[in-house]
């Protein structure tokens, strides 16, 4: 019975510091409308239909300015989210590299050398050559 | 907090928010003004902004009245919900970073035990709302700029994310509050008079840290997402007044925020040798001021000093040679930590 009361408590202590980072969320879009707000009367309104026009260097803007774009953008991406979640791998281990010891070491080193072959295989099938 | 003094959660939670709100926009007012400023200007053997206050030390103050007075445009074909939105999801990654910063023994917003892994998770939402701006805009510069963004703070989220492994080796943990502690607590060689502040033992992890902030922050050598004399202002280019303000706030409040974790990582945040307990609650918000200033220094020295890179020696950089850097770094810590 007293372990799941203490469990409790910790689950609201734990739950409870995450409410402080939900409440700085809502602060910082507190703070975005009452500057806005501050804003909306201090501020003119004139509107003519030439201010809504796209700003293109002054030229009247062609097309749509949803336009496609290079393909490069998509291989970097899905090179960081695979480095990312292997770099997810290392995090634990760094913090219980003194409880593992020796033989944590041993895998991480294991671990790490065949990242490294990943991004040298990358390398040279020009996967990092920004065309 | 502090003493005898006991409040209830939400009072507690108040003070913390008015403090907060308050030291982005005057962390983002210092760092303007003494760096991008006066320092800029007298690196460039000029005076820079003379005329408001003394020595134009209220010149951000009147741009900030100006912007208020701006009208506030929204571009016909803009998708008007995701182009509002966006400076607000910028803004909240600048907010969220400044809750597990620590600034004394008992002063911090929310002491996290994963407290290193929110600030870098926090810190890459910005990439959301800098792509959601420039997609929003429905300009061609615009989401050029975000597309750029995007794929530079990607490129340079893993050296930032691998060089910080080497600091939680050494500490042992992710809490930032315990790792000003071990470095409050650490040795050189036996003797524990200064401590042991993580520069000396992690200075390449330091160097990448900088390096990586620097292209977070799209500081001068890493601006191609911002590259004013082909972008016009990339991702920026449609917002008017206060919503373009948001970005510069987020900018420069996030500069801030980068090198309060910085010098909480490796030099040692509120810690200064001598003081401990009860004085260092009341002395460290000022000690990780100063740190702060100097990390920031760094930051916008290197800024105001190289031209910018091309956007494929950018991440060929980050790529080729950083992220095997950092690599080898994590190695050579986890033999060292063991071996010892």
């Amino acid at each position: 019975m007293k372990a799941v009361t203490r469990l409790r408590a910790a689950m609201s202590g734990f739950l409870r510091s995450y409410l402080t980072v939900l409440i700085f969320m809502g602060a910082a879009v507190l703070m975005v409308g009452a500057m806005l707000g501050a804003g909306s009367l201090l501020r003119p309104k004139r509107p003519q239909p030439q201010k809504y026009i796209n700003y293109e260097s002054g030229v009247d803007p062609v097309g749509s300015g949803f336009s496609q774009s290079h393909v490069r953008y998509y291989v970097f991406a899905l090179l960081f989210v695979m480095f990312d979640v292997e770099a997810v791998f290392i995090f634990p281990w760094a913090v219980r590299l003194e409880a593992l010891g020796a033989f944590g070491l041993y895998e991480m080193l294991i671990f790490i050398f065949i990242l490294i072959l990943g991004l040298l295989y990358a390398w040279r099938k020009g996967v990092l050559r920004w065309v | 907090m502090i003493g005898a003094l006991h409040l209830a959660f939400w009072q507690t939670t108040a003070i913390k928010v008015a403090v907060v709100l308050g030291i982005i926009p005057a962390g983002a007012l210092i760092l303007g003004y003494v760096f991008l400023l006066k320092m800029m200007s007298h690196m460039q053997s000029r005076l820079g902004p003379m005329e408001a206050g003394p020595h134009g030390s209220l010149q951000l103050i009147a741009d900030g009245v100006k912007f208020l007075q701006k009208e506030d445009i929204f571009p016909e074909r803009a998708d008007r919900v995701v182009f509002a939105l966006a400076p607000i999801i910028v803004l909240m990654s600048t907010f969220l970073l400044y809750v597990v910063i620590p600034v004394g023994p008992r002063l911090s917003v929310q002491n996290l035990d994963i407290g290193l892994i929110f600030a870098l998770a926090v810190s890459s939402l910005s990439v959301i709302g800098i792509l959601m701006a420039g997609w929003a805009s429905a300009n061609k510069y615009s989401l050029i700029g975000a597309l750029r963004a995007a794929g530079q703070l990607i490129a340079y989220e893993l050296p930032l994310i691998l060089a910080v492994v080497g600091v939680a080796v050494q500490a042992g943990s992710f809490n930032l509050q315990t790792i000003v502690q071990a470095q409050a607590h650490g040795k050189i060689f036996g003797v524990g008079a200064i401590g042991n502040p993580y520069i000396l033992t992690q200075a390449v992890g330091f160097i990448i840290f900088i390096i990586a902030a620097q292209a977070e922050l799209t500081q001068t050598p890493f601006d191609m997402p911002v590259a004013e004399s082909e972008l016009v202002a990339g991702f920026m280019t449609e917002y008017t007044g206060f919503r373009f303000l948001f970005f510069f706030m987020g900018e420069f409040g996030t500069a801030f925020a980068f090198s309060a974790i910085g010098a909480t990582l490796f030099l040692g945040g509120w810690f200064v040798p001598g003081i401990h307990g009860g004085l260092a609650d009341i002395v460290g918000p000022a000690v990780v001021f100063a740190k702060v200033m100097l990390v920031a220094f760094l930051i916008f020295w290197m800024r105001f000093s190289f031209p910018r890179l091309r956007e494929d020696q950018l991440q060929a950089f980050a790529w080729k040679f950083l992220i095997p850097l950092s690599l080898v770094n994590i190695v050579a810590t986890g033999v060292l930590k063991v071996a010892f």
